[in-house]
């Protein structure tokens, strides 16, 4: 089964389709068993992480209320340190940019560097259908690669994926011996990149933070693929989403204890490669060329609106992905989108349409799990709440509700039976009698056939549990005869 | 103290016992009980699928009722359900009149054993219990109301009774409402793995304050026809055997 090229608008289907699938579910178990231990385990040598936390939030919320300035700010010491600035409105925008630029310099390949935002805009397919061959070169892109797949994790795009599975990958796509040697997958991997780092003219990566005060980018990795993707080539592109800038360089403090710890569990990732314009001299490294481009793709749309804003302050660390129960169950395919888990249910609709993502919003239970490890404390749960009530209700961003008619129908009736209390008692006494029908020792059991189809819900929701049935006697009821 | 219990559309209907029991504890607490029969439902199903407007119907209902009460307090034996009362603010959104309103009334809103512990200043009820039982961290009373120790201090002061950790018994149970209904095999799948760690708790009981999640536990052990029990707080509380 391959959930790969799911769209959004079939989440409940993918998401089926995903909890009917072992191997991805024995592949997902390490995720809660490593990430979320490791996190634990590593923001307790990070001193005060409750301070930390508020002081990025801090940071983010003023670079995002004055976020015009900053970007100014950035663009102007960015040019002066020899880097040239490109704006893109949306994604096909950011692709023709790219495509450009790799043609001014002849080349029919690219290196890339792991980038959310290059998956964003679909930039390998942009350059493939201009002829352009792109090289993923961090290990797990790579391998998804190799499979003709899309991540399914914004930190670890391989994670549904088992040893097993990479190994006969690399059996079929790279010709190798059969083997589970962990250590023979990697140099085999290493071996073959390296070669094509030696051919590439042009390298692309993404940008976690881009500093204002200096024109700096920072990108964080582990593996020395960016380091080698910036560096060796002579043109270097990098796409940077507008909210990725931070007012100073003094910031990156707060921001480097945070997000390896949020994401991997690291203390520091093994390479911070910060990049501030073009060499100056022949004999310095780096490239001749550094290209940003500033990506908008409906960020600024989020905002204009003070609590939808917030949903710009991430910064990718993958916490809330590692966190999530949903998430945990079905893994990053079913959401059907780049950014899946409890920040892509909240930013995929923004990105994309609401009408598109609308299964998205629901996909939590809420649970606050999200909210409570995310570094930059981002209240998911309320962002959740926003949007269902926009596809419940409409807003303006989608004038029309996208709601079910169904759904809405009984919520009013809900409304209007349950809010007075002598309509809510004789609705409970309908639902006694009704209840006979189902009930067997005071519960309700697996229901099926006819009154399965005519309830929906309570067919599904009993196939694996049973239900509760009303009281011969409420409450209220018990309350009259206590005070009698 | 004069308390105002809020019983709960679902303890009404489907635990009442939790509901007499909640009454039993808040008594022996030395507080004076009272019950308006007008309430129903705090509009949480409403609001959690999106639905403001028809959830501001149950808010205006709730603040009226509870406003011609005199009791200090509000008592809810649901963390989920006083969570939301927190939230009526929220579908009040430009009414500064209704806000106000929906402040006050909030701010003598509490879960049950948050109550007990904060208000009170009490962890020991006289409760008499037996065997082992252990905590299921409901999530909105713990990552909304913050209530984390004060059910643990009470369970501990309960004569008889054997307290165990459950590991993971702060991850979600996967009821979330609409979510069991919109997606009843993730939330089948959520719950799977809760009900793993209740049984290698080796507690026989598993505990609680909100009836909902207890619900989605108790639908499942019962179909595994396991022998854990499922209790809400206010019921080992009252107990007194
Ligand atoms: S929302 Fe928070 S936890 Fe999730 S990826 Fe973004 S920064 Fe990390």
């Amino acid at each position: 089964m391959s959930t790969t090229h799911a769209t959004s608008e079939t989440f409940d289907r993918n998401a089926r389709a995903a909890l009917a699938d072992p191997v991805l579910h024995g592949a997902l178990r390490n995720l809660a068993d490593s990430f979320v231990v490791r996190r634990r385990n590593a923001i307790a040598s990070a001193g005060d992480w409750e301070d930390l936390r508020e002081r990025a939030r801090s940071i983010k919320d003023e670079t995002l209320l004055h976020l015009d300035e900053y970007l100014e700010r950035f663009t102007e010491n960015a040019e002066k340190a020899g880097s040239t600035i490109h704006w893109a409105r949306d994604g096909k925008e950011a692709c023709e940019i790219v495509l450009g630029l790799v043609r001014a310099q002849n080349a029919n390949m690219v290196v890339k560097a792991k980038s959310m935002a290059g998956e964003e805009i679909h930039l390998n397919e942009a350059l493939e259908a201009a002829g352009i061959e792109p090289v993923e070169t961090d290990l797990g892109e790579w391998i998804i690669q190799l499979a003709g797949e899309t991540p399914s994790h914004i930190v670890v795009p391989a994670i549904h994926k088992t040893k097993q599975q990479i190994a006969d990958l690399f059996v079929e796509k790279v010709g190798i011996e059969k083997t589970d040697n962990v250590d023979v997958l990697t140099q085999t991997a290493r071996r073959i990149l390296r070669q094509r780092f030696a051919e590439a003219q042009v390298g692309i990566s993404g940008v976690n933070f881009g500093v204002a005060e200096t024109g700096t980018i920072l990108i964080l990795e582990n593996e020395g693929n960016i380091r080698l993707t910036t560096s060796l080539t002579k043109t270097h592109i990098a796409v940077m989403g507008i909210e990725k800038v931070i007012p100073k360089f003094a910031d990156l403090d707060v921001f480097l204890k945070l997000l390896p710890r949020s994401g991997t569990g690291q203390r520091l990732t093994a390479y911070q490669s910060l990049i501030t314009g073009v060499k100056n001299n022949a004999d310095d490294i780096g490239p001749d060329e550094l290209h940003i481009v500033m990506l908008d793709n409906g960020r600024s749309r989020m905002l204009a609106h003070p609590l939808t804003r917030q949903s710009l302050a991430c910064i990718r660390c993958g916490a809330c992905l590692n966190a999530c129960p949903v998430y945990q169950q079905i893994g990053g395919h079913a959401y059907g989108s780049v950014y899946p888990g409890p920040i892509g249910a909240v930013i995929t609709p923004q990105l994309f349409g609401l009408s598109k993502a609308k299964q998205l919003p629901y996909a939590s239970s809420l649970c606050g799990a999200c909210r409570e490890v995310c570094p930059v404390k981002i209240d998911i749960p309320a962002l959740l709440l926003h949007l269902r009530s926009e596809i419940a209700e409409g807003s303006t961003r989608e004038s029309q509700p996208t709601r079910k008619l169904g759904e809405s129908i009984a919520f009013r009736m809900y409304s209007r039976i349950w809010s007075r209390s002598g309509t809510y008692a004789l609705s409970i006494r309908a639902a006694r009698l009704a209840q006979r029908f189902v009930a067997r020792n005071g519960k309700i059991g697996k229901v099926s056939g006819m009154l399965a189809l005519l309830v929906p819900p309570l067919g599904a929701w009993t196939e694996r549990r049973d239900a509760p049935v009303v009281a011969p006697k409420s409450f209220r009821e018990m309350w009259r005869e206590k005070k009698k | 103290m004069k308390v105002a219990l809020f019983v709960t559309c679902l303890v009404d209907q489907l635990c009442p016992n939790v509901g007499m029991a909640t009454v039993e504890v808040l008594e022996r607490a030395g507080c004076d009980v009272t019950f308006d029969e007008r309430q129903t439902c705090c509009g949480q199903p409403a609001f959690n699928t999106g639905y403001r407007k028809e959830a501001r119907k149950f808010a205006e209902r709730f603040i009226e009722i509870f406003e011609t009460s005199d009791a200090e307090a509000i008592v809810i034996p649901s963390g989920s359900c006083t969570s939301m009362v927190k939230h009526f603010h929220e579908v009040f959104e430009g009414d500064a009149e209704w806000r106000e309103r929906a402040d006050r009334i909030a701010a003598k809103t509490h879960e049950l054993s948050s109550f007990l512990v904060n208000v009170l200043d009490v962890d020991e009820v006289g409760a008499i219990s037996n065997g082992k039982a252990t905590w299921h961290d409901a999530c909105h009373g713990l990552r909304d109301l913050g209530v984390h120790d004060e059910p643990r201090r009470l369970l501990n002061k309960v004569d008889g009774l054997e307290f165990v950790e459950m590991e993971n018994a702060d991850v979600c149970c996967g009821f979330g409402g609409t979510f069991s209904v919109k997606f009843p095999e993730i939330s089948a799948g959520i719950l799977d793995n809760k009900i793993e760690m209740i049984e290698k708790s080796g507690a026989d009981t598993v505990v609680a304050c909100d009836a909902s999640c207890l619900m989605q536990i108790a639908g499942r052990l019962s179909r595994i026809s396991s022998r854990v029990q499922v209790k809400h707080i206010a019921e080992i509380l009252a107990s007194q055997e």
